[in-house]
């Protein structure tokens, strides 16, 4: 690849977006041009400071080793563990995801995914209540009415609304911004927010009351409704409820700001409720704005391998789905775990840090292209290839939709799937050593 | 003052977020936003610094006034300082109450540690 070349319509793997049309050039085995991709998929396919090589901890200071001692040193902690938890994987392929669940059920580990500290509630909810889905495709072609409920995608999907939702034109929606009616539903004057028609500003930790409220207007029932709900005026409520009501083609699009928050899946459950009532009035869909480029993907690998989309514990020699129990943050901050991988995730940083201190008692395998704060507590480093950079693969747009990561630049790492066969391998070899040695 | 916080993406945050030891990370997350009022009344100026305390935690941020921030909600951008207010409780579903959390917001001239400064507690 030392020659200039052009890489047409690359997928862009930072967002739940897989934003496809991103154009790549490359000259000299690196990436010297991003077109069309935000500042945040620009800053990833770029690339910046890498783990240089694979370390292993010795004496409290991390040593460059060979991959194979990393690999041998890895499988070695979690054949030791009882319960060892394999945590992250949405920053990878699902090819990747598959050969970890290969390794959780040889080691009996606990496999959780980057969800359950996202849209884990989201998962929870759709498990109960279903969900009415559509492509970002439909929505882009058929939606009038748009709304965005605790997301803030001009800053966290920065392409969302010119690809997919607010301001695209599609083939029914020709006037894009124009023609379509945008609401955003947020505690804060949001980005988002300032593109709306509409911005309803509501009291933190109140979208299930509001959600209600909503649900009894759309049922006529508002005679119910008091004067005032998490913030928002009757008036205000009714007017949003015959909007809803009046739409050709809806969408509801919600991020953390409802995951997060008081309530958490009991809010995704009553969403999914009022969707579901706006059917009997229009066509309406709603749609997780999911954060990591295969969080979706990885959920889909689990959930065909397992029957679960998350948080599942190998452990018991079978399948075993109950977030509360088996989630990556409950079991360290119970301290029911005594060894943890953490794959294509930072969990130091995104954990609260009270149960992040857990993983600072029990030995840490990171594999990832960078350093970052998991890097500091690990005992074991292993840098990978970048999926959808150096390394080809599957990935699951935030709409369930499967696209194809592709290799745009060779890399002298091996990808997460390589390493996670080797640590694989090292696992059945050194469990066979000990089987021939009792022999 | 007694508020809200919480937290969520930018920009700077997500352009940043698989380079976090690096000062950029450090500068578009390690800042607390604010109301006009808010700000205002804690008699704050840019680039003065705010301790953030609740039952879980403190932790000092570099304050930074946002007109789209209502009245006693203060927001941080989603990382590892915001991440020192959370607690461990995840209500039964495996996801911790990471936004709406009560803080005590006060003005202070401690500094704001640094990504390997917040973790060197941890044995990091």
């Amino acid at each position: 690849m030392s020659e200039a070349t052009l890489i047409k319509d690359a997928v862009c793997s930072f967002c739940g977006c897989l934003c496809d049309d991103i154009d790549v050039e490359v000259e000299g085995g690196k990436v010297q041009r991003v077109k069309h991709a935000c500042r945040l998929g620009s800053s990833k396919i770029m690339g910046h400071g890498r783990i240089e090589s694979p370390m292993i901890r010795k004496e409290g200071v991390l040593v460059a080793c060979s991959f194979q001692e990393a690999y041998d040193r890895a499988a070695q902690i979690l054949l030791m563990a009882n319960k060892p938890l394999m945590y992250g994987w949405a920053s990878t392929s699902c090819e990747a995801g598959k050969k970890g669940i290969l390794l959780a059920e040889e080691v009996g580990a606990v496999f959780d995914t980057t969800a359950t500290v996202c849209h884990g509630p989201s998962v929870i909810g759709i498990e109960e209540k279903g969900l009415p889905g559509a492509t970002l495709g439909q929505v882009k072609n058929r939606a009038d009415t748009i709304v965005f409920w605790g997301c803030n995608p001009a800053e966290a999907h920065p392409r969302h609304s010119l690809r997919y939702s607010s301001n695209a034109c599609g083939r029914f929606t020709p006037q894009g911004r124009k023609g379509r009616k945008i609401i955003v539903v947020d505690v804060r004057e949001t980005r988002t927010a300032k593109n709306a028609d509409k911005f309803i500003s509501i009291t933190p930790g109140c979208d299930y009351e509001v959600i209600s409220a909503l649900r009894m207007l759309v049922a006529g029932k508002g005679d119910n409704v008091p004067e005032e709900v998490g913030g928002v005026s009757k008036a205000d409520l009714a007017d949003l409820a015959a909007t809803l009501k009046a739409a050709k083609f809806g969408a509801v699009f919600f991020g953390l700001g409802i995951t997060h928050s008081r309530g958490r899946y009991k809010n995704i459950d009553n969403a999914l409720s009022l969707v579901a009532e706006l059917n009997q009035h229009s066509k309406f869909v709603i749609m997780p704005m999911r954060g990591h480029y295969n969080v979706g993907g990885i959920g889909q690998v689990l959930a065909w391998s397992s029957g679960y989309p998350m948080s599942v514990d190998f452990a018991r020699g079978m399948p075993y789905f109950n977030p509360g129990e088996t989630a990556a943050c409950d079991l360290l901050a119970r301290g029911d775990t005594d060894a943890a991988m953490v794959i294509a995730a930072d969990a130091v940083s995104n954990f609260p840090r009270t149960t992040a201190q857990a993983l600072a008692k029990i030995p840490v395998i990171q594999i990832d292209p960078y350093e970052n704060p998991t890097t500091l507590l690990s005992e074991v480093v292993i840098p990978c290839a970048i999926a959808g950079v150096e390394a080809e693969g599957t990935a699951y747009r935030m709409d369930g939709l499967a696209l194809r990561l592709r290799k745009m630049v060779d890399s002298g790492f091996p990808s997460d799937e390589e390493i996670l066969i080797g640590i694989l391998e090292s696992v059945q070899k050194q469990r066979l050593l000990k089987a021939n040695e009792e022999a | 003052m007694l508020a809200t916080m919480i937290s969520g993406r930018t920009l700077a945050q997500g352009a940043g977020c698989e380079s976090k030891m690096s000062p950029d990370f450090f500068k578009a997350v390690a800042l607390c936003h604010l109301s006009e009022r808010d700000f205002k009344s804690l008699g704050l100026s840019e680039g003065k610094n705010v301790l953030l305390k609740n039952e879980f935690g403190q932790v000092v941020l570099t304050a930074k006034m946002d007109a789209g921030l209502p009245e006693s909600i203060v927001f941080i951008p989603m990382g590892p300082w915001a991440n020192v207010l959370v607690g461990k409780e995840t209500g039964g579903c495996g996801t911790p109450h990471f936004k709406g959390l009560e803080v005590d917001v006060a003005a202070t001239n401690s500094p704001v540690l640094n990504i390997c400064e917040l973790f060197s507690d941890m044995g990091a």
